[in-house]
């Protein structure tokens, strides 16, 4: 997996809210990439600033008050963060797509399914007749398993279920073929029976269109389930990025091994859940030393006065911990991986 | 066998849909549909279903917060659905309520102090000092300080809220919590600290508790047994341990199948069963679950089944299973 190309790379992204508390940096220095084809989740706790990730990828971040103060976000090798409003629209759908957790409030409860459908189809498909966008919107509605598309097309969103309501939303992001689909814990408002048929067409379409899906989730679960790798985010920050085999099997972030150990697990039960102590931060809310110190069984001083960098422990695993700096592999190992 | 401290025969709850100038009733939404089950002292009960099958609103009417339309509560030997609101006010000392979301539940123009005190106030127990000692008490058992009682709501972390709306569920000594969802809203490292408390709570203070909840993990976790609710009605209700293990109802099968496990190795036989619930103010008939059922028979669309013992202190209701399985069968 590693062999696949980086179709999109955030590198060293600052995000900031300014707000009267002053500037709270909601995501601080993040790097990650997304390589062709695959299943990358980003996983953790709220607040630690996934859903301003995703915004930033897609210029959608609400300005004022945000604004990216820093770092690159290179989708084939072009710069997002220094396009205009009006070339992010046309990079919007056409080659980076997203999807939200609740789909009502992106779907204008004004205008039937078919009517956006084909809006978002013609607004990058100016050539097209509407004829041809219709035919299109018929297709995407077929494909992410919606029965008597014909009749769906003249429907208003009140009159879906969450989950079909899920499903138009991933077909209007899939019109353009994009090549990057952001989905934003798209099954977090969905019943779990509904979840599973979400997640299993997530998964059907990244196979068959070859679509790239970055999968934002709190939820251990579902990463596990559908992602080759993952990005474990902590207070605005990547802690440890793996494949999902190796995360899960040999976590070394303290973090991220006490969030595996607190979740139930339905198959079998445990005595007592181990618990991290203390509260997730509030973004900006701590500045010095490692953002996790406070929670962490395992911090000594430097901790509480040095930020660690994001040590590369193999040629596929990431951790920003003291413990494994001293594991961190050559640069020259590195560059194989960039490459 | 010792009485069980909550008994429950045929609670059913149809609210009424009113339409037009005249608000005449035009039909019912049967959020609770007959529902029976018990709750032995010092157990752990779990209810799971998905949104909107009724969990809520059976709890609610436990406490009578809701009227039900028909159907008996019986708690500690006491029928609570036909006793005088003045009666049931105080049996409510006994029985407390905890919520999902337990900012909207604390009043955020009082303190901490304040809002632990009112349940002792209501029912009048103790004086103005012995109260505060109480509040006190109670903030340290939760895993707070007593020096947070002078804050105000806004001023604490959904984990810390939440403790402190366990925390005044147990001002005035109940039996029974009925806890709706008590973990949902909070993240992962903070929801293991709360139910970590709730069983330390529980076996401290022998408590018996509700606990409705949507994920299935937690449930196991919490729960000595669980039903498990479809479409206002229980469709399987047992041990913990044989629910999860040997899911007797197809729809229990479905659901358990459909639950992420975190664990990129684990393999499962998914059920992926078709299409949404059904609206509870139009349920299908005999079988609510017929039209999602991969094992519908005939049978299924006529006749209601009934929650029936399949296998020792194993109840579900499903034709499969039972007396008119047999009768099929032959
Ligand atoms: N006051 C009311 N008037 C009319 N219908 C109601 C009322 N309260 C609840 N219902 C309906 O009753 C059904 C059961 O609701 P309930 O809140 O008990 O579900 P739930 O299992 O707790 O769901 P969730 O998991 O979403 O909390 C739903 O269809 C709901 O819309
Ligand atoms: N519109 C906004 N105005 C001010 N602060 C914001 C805004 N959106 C997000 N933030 C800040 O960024 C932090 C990270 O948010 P978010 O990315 O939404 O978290 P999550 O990981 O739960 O998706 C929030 O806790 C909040 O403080
Ligand atoms: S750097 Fe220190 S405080 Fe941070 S996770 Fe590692 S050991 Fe813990
Ligand atoms: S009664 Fe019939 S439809 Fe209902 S769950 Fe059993 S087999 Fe399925
Ligand atoms: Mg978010
Ligand atoms: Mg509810």
């Amino acid at each position: 997996m590693s062999e696949r190309k980086a179709i999109l790379q955030v590198k060293g992204l600052r995000t900031s809210f300014f707000t009267d508390d002053g500037e709270i940096p909601a995501v601080d220095n993040i790097d990650f990439s997304v390589h062709e084809g695959e299943v990358l989740g980003i996983v953790g706790e709220s607040g630690c600033g996934k859903s301003v990730t995703s915004l930033s990828i897609m210029g959608l971040v609400p300005s004022p008050p945000g604004k990216i103060t820093g770092g690159e976000i290179l989708f084939e090798n072009q710069d997002l963060t220094k396009l205009s409003d009006k070339e992010m629209r046309m990079v919007r759908g056409n080659d980076v797509a997203m999807i939200f957790q609740e789909p009502m409030t992106s779907l204008n409860p004004l205008f039937s399914i078919g009517n956006q459908l084909m809006e978002a189809i013609l607004i990058h498909r100016k050539d097209w007749s509407k004829k041809q966008a219709k035919n299109r919107a018929i297709e995407m509605l077929n494909l992410v398993g919606l029965p008597r598309a014909d009749e769906l097309m003249k429907d208003y969103p009140h009159q879906l279920s969450g989950g079909m309501r899920q499903r138009v939303m991933i077909a209007m992001a899939l019109v353009c073929d994009p090549r990057v689909l952001i989905a934003d814990e798209p099954t977090t408002a969905l019943d779990v029976t509904i979840q599973a048929q979400i997640l299993q067409l997530m998964k059907d379409l990244n196979e068959r269109l070859n679509t790239a899906v970055l999968l934002i989730t709190h939820d251990l679960g579902v990463v596990a389930e559908t992602c080759e790798r993952v990005v474990v985010m902590y207070a605005g920050q990547v802690v440890e990025e793996g494949p999902v085999q190796t995360i899960f099997k040999d976590p070394q972030h303290p973090y991220t091994k006490g969030l595996l150990q607190s979740v139930p697990d339905m198959r079998f039960k445990k005595q007592r859940l181990y618990s991290i102590p203390g509260n997730v931060p509030k973004p900006g809310s701590i500045r010095t030393g490692c953002r996790f110190a406070a929670r962490c069984e395992f911090a000594f001083d430097k901790c509480l006065t040095e930020n660690p960098d994001l040590y590369q422990t193999s040629s596929v695993h990431k951790t920003r911990c003291f413990l494994y700096k001293n594991q961190e592999v050559s640069a020259n190992d590195r560059t194989l991986v960039e490459s | 066998m010792t009485e069980p401290l909550l008994k429950v025969e045929g609670l059913k709850k149809y609210f009424p849909i009113r339409k037009g100038v005249l608000s005449r009733v035009s039909g019912y939404v049967k959020a609770v549909d007959d529902v029976s089950f018990f709750v032995n002292k010092g157990e752990t009960l779990g209810i799971v279903g998905e949104s909107g099958c009724g969990k809520s609103t059976t709890g609610r009417m436990l406490m009578r917060l809701l009227e039900p339309t028909e159907g008996k509560v019986v708690f500690d030997g006491k029928e609570l659905t036909n006793i005088s609101n003045d009666d049931m006010r105080k049996a409510r000392r006994e029985i407390q309520m905890v919520f999902q979301d337990p900012y909207a539940s604390l009043n955020p123009r009082h303190t901490i102090e304040k809002i632990l005190e009112e349940p002792l106030i209501v029912h009048g127990l103790g004086d103005a000092k012995s109260r505060k000692k109480k509040v006190r008490e109670l903030l340290e058992i939760v895993g707070l300080s007593s020096y947070h009682a002078k804050r105000y709501p806004h001023q604490f972390s959904g984990g810390q809220r939440q403790r402190i709306g366990i925390a005044r569920a147990l001002m005035t000594n109940p039996k029974l919590i009925i806890a709706d969802e008590p973990v949902s809203a909070l993240d992962v490292s903070i929801q293991s600290q709360v139910l970590n408390l709730m069983q330390d709570l529980q076996k401290d203070l022998q408590l018996t508790y509700i606990f409705i909840a949507h994920d299935l993990g937690v449930v196991r976790h919490i729960s000595d047994r669980v039903g498990v609710m479809y479409l206002g009605k229980m469709v399987e209700i047992t041990e913990s341990e044989l629910l999860y293990d040997k899911p007797l109802h197809p729809y229990t099968q479905a659901l358990l199948s459909a639950v992420p496990v975190p664990d990129p190795n684990f393999v499962r036989d998914q059920i992926l069963i078709k299409g949404d619930i059904p609206s509870p103010s139009n349920p299908p008939s005999g079988c609510t679950f017929h039209t999602r059922c991969p094992f519908k028979m005939d049978v299924c669309t006529t006749v209601v089944p009934k929650l029936e013992e399949a296998e020792p202190g194993h109840f579900v209701a499903c034709h499969l299973y039972g007396e008119r399985a047999a009768l099929i069968n032959r």
